[in-house]
C-alpha cells in the first residue's frame, strides 16, 4: 500500500495525535466575562459624563441596571454589586451603542430605546417608572397623577417610595415628578438640589413652578379653547398670558367649564386626592 | 467536576452553575471555533456566541432534559454550526497562520518556557495549525474534534451523525494528509 511508504512526521505520527492538542489555544481573558454580562449573569460599570458629574453606569445584555452618581468609581462598583448581587466588572467606558442613546436620553430624545435590567423589581415599581418616561422633557407632573394614571389612585406614598428607589434615574426621568402640593420635593441622585438643577436644565424654572403653587395656581386653563393643563404642559405653555387662566382644582376649573386637556390628562389628580 | 455532575448542577440552579459550565468549556470552545475558522476574531466571537446561545437554550430546557445533556458534545455542536454558518456567509478565505501570531493567539518562539520539551515547535505548530486549516472540511472537521478537543468517537458521532467507522477512517485520512503536507514542507525548507 502506497500508505506504507509515505513519509512519517513525528508531528503527526499516528500515534502521538496529541500534537495536534498543541492547537488548542486559550481564549483571551475577556471572552468568559463577556459571556457572563451578555446574558445578565455579570454586570459592567463604567463612567459616564453629566452636567450633575460623574455616572457610574451598570449594565449587562438585558439592558442598563443602574445609574448613580458617585466620585468614586471603587465604591460605586461595590454598592452595585451588593445591590445586584452580581459580580461586577469595571469597564473604561459604555459601549458606543448604549453610550450614544444614554447621551440622546439625558438631551431629552424620549424615542431612544435604553433597555433596563429590572429584574428582582416589583410589578407596581416598573409600572411607576414606564409611566414617569411619558413625562416629556421640560413638564413636571405630581406623584398623584402617576398613582391614578396606572391605575392605584391611592398609593401616591407608595408612588414616592418607588421613585425613591429608582434604580436608573436620569434615564427613567423620576425628577419629573413634584410632590402633590406642588413643591418640587426628594430626589434620590444626589439630593433635590440635583433635582432642581436637572429641571431648570430642562428649561423649567422650579422657583417660579413652586410659588404659583402655593398661591393655588395648581391647574393653568387657556379662556380661549377652555381647556385645562398642568401648568408645564406644553399647550398651557404656549397659551399667551392675557387668556391663561389659573385654577385650584380641577373641580374649580369644570365648573368654570373648562375641559382637562387630553395629553397631559389632569383628571388625574382629583382621583388623588 | 465532570459532565454529568455539571449537568445535574445545572439542572437544579442554572444562574448559579452557569459561570463554572463557561470557565470549564470557552477554552475548548475558543480552540474548536480556531481551527474550524483559523481566524482569531471570528474565534473569539463564536465562542462567546455559541455559549451566549447555549445559556439562552438551556434556559428554555425542562430540568429533565438538562440533566440528561453531555454537555462537552452539544457545545461542540453549538460552535461547529456557528462556524459553518460563518464559513457560508463569508466569501473570503481566512488566512490562517500570521494573524494567529500577530493576535498572540499562537505563542511565539520561546523554548526556555517549554522545559520538558513536549509541547511542538512554535515553527511547526504554525504549519501544522496552516497546513490543518487548508484540509478539506470533511477531513478537517472530525480531525480538529477528536484530536485538538479530543472528542471520543462516540462523541464526536454525536456530534456529526455520521457512524464510528467512518469518522475513524476520515481522521486516519485527515492525519496522513497532514503527515505529506507536513513533510511536503519539510522538503521546500531544505531545498531553499
Amino acid at each position: 500500500m502506497t500508505r506504507t511508504t509515505r513519509p512519517t512526521h513525528p508531528v503527526v505520527a499516528d500515534d502521538t495525535p496529541g500534537s495536534l492538542a498543541a492547537l488548542a489555544a486559550p481564549a483571551p481573558e475577556h471572552v468568559a466575562d463577556d459571556v457572563l454580562v451578555e446574558v445578565g449573569l455579570a454586570d459592567r460599570m463604567a463612567p459616564c459624563p453629566s452636567p450633575l458629574g460623574t455616572l457610574w453606569i451598570a449594565w449587562n445584555g438585558r439592558g442598563v441596571a443602574e445609574v448613580e452618581l458617585a466620585t468614586d468609581g471603587a465604591e460605586a462598583l461595590a454598592r452595585h454589586e451588593e445591590r445586584s448581587g452580581r459580580r461586577t466588572i469595571p469597564g473604561d467606558a459604555l459601549p458606543a451603542h448604549l453610550a450614544d442613546a444614554v447621551a440622546r436620553r439625558l438631551a431629552g430624545e424620549r424615542r431612544v430605546r435604553i433597555p433596563l435590567d429590572l429584574r428582582g423589581r416589583t410589578e407596581f415599581e416598573i409600572a411607576v417608572w414606564t409611566k414617569a418616561l411619558e413625562i416629556p422633557r421640560g413638564e413636571v407632573r405630581p406623584y398623584g397623577w402617576i398613582a391614578a394614571e396606572i391605575g392605584r389612585p391611592r398609593a401616591v406614598r407608595a408612588v414616592g417610595t418607588a421613585l425613591g428607589h429608582n434604580p436608573v434615574p436620569l434615564i427613567v426621568p423620576c425628577h419629573r415628578v413634584v410632590r402633590t402640593d406642588g413643591s418640587i420635593g426628594q430626589y434620590s441622585l444626589g439630593g433635590p438640589g440635583n433635582k432642581r438643577t436637572i429641571l431648570a436644565a430642562e428649561g423649567l424654572d422650579p422657583d417660579a413652578l413652586e410659588d404659583a403653587a402655593r398661591r393655588g395656581a395648581r391647574l393653568s386653563g387657556s379662556t380661549t379653547t377652555h381647556i385645562v393643563c398642568w401648568p408645564t404642559c406644553r399647550h398651557a405653555r404656549r397659551t399667551q398670558d392675557r387668556y391663561r387662566i389659573a385654577f385650584r382644582s380641577l373641580r374649580e376649573a369644570a365648573a368654570a367649564g373648562y375641559r382637562p386637556c387630553k395629553v397631559c390628562r389632569p383628571t388625574a389628580l382629583e382621583a388623588a386626592a | 467536576m465532570d459532565d454529568t455532575e455539571l449537568a445535574h448542577r445545572l439542572a437544579r440552579d442554572l444562574d448559579g452553575t452557569f459561570e463554572t459550565l463557561v470557565r470549564a468549556h470557552v477554552d475548548r470552545c475558543h480552540a474548536i471555533a480556531l481551527r474550524l475558522t483559523g481566524n482569531p476574531h471570528d474565534a473569539e466571537e463564536i465562542a462567546q456566541d455559541a455559549l451566549v446561545r447555549a445559556y439562552r437554550a438551556l434556559c428554555t430546557y425542562e430540568p429533565e432534559r438538562i440533566r440528561e445533556l453531555r454537555v462537552r458534545p452539544w457545545l461542540a455542536t453549538i460552535v461547529l454550526n456557528l462556524c459553518r454558518n460563518r464559513a457560508r456567509t463569508r466569501t473570503l478565505p481566512s488566512t490562517p497562520l500570521d494573524p494567529l501570531v500577530e493576535a498572540g493567539r499562537e505563542p511565539r518562539a520561546d523554548a526556555a518556557s517549554d522545559p520538558a520539551g513536549e509541547a511542538l515547535r512554535t515553527a511547526d505548530r504554525e504549519r501544522l495549525a496552516a497546513h490543518l486549516a487548508a484540509l478539506p472540511e470533511r477531513y478537517r472537521i472530525p480531525v480538529v474534534l477528536r484530536h485538538v478537543d479530543d472528542l471520543s468517537y462516540a462523541e464526536l458521532s454525536a456530534v456529526l451523525g455520521r457512524p464510528e467507522g467512518t469518522l475513524k477512517a476520515q481522521v486516519h485520512r485527515g492525519l496522513a494528509l497532514l503527515r505529506v503536507a507536513m513533510a511536503g514542507t519539510e522538503r521546500e525548507e531544505l531545498s531553499a
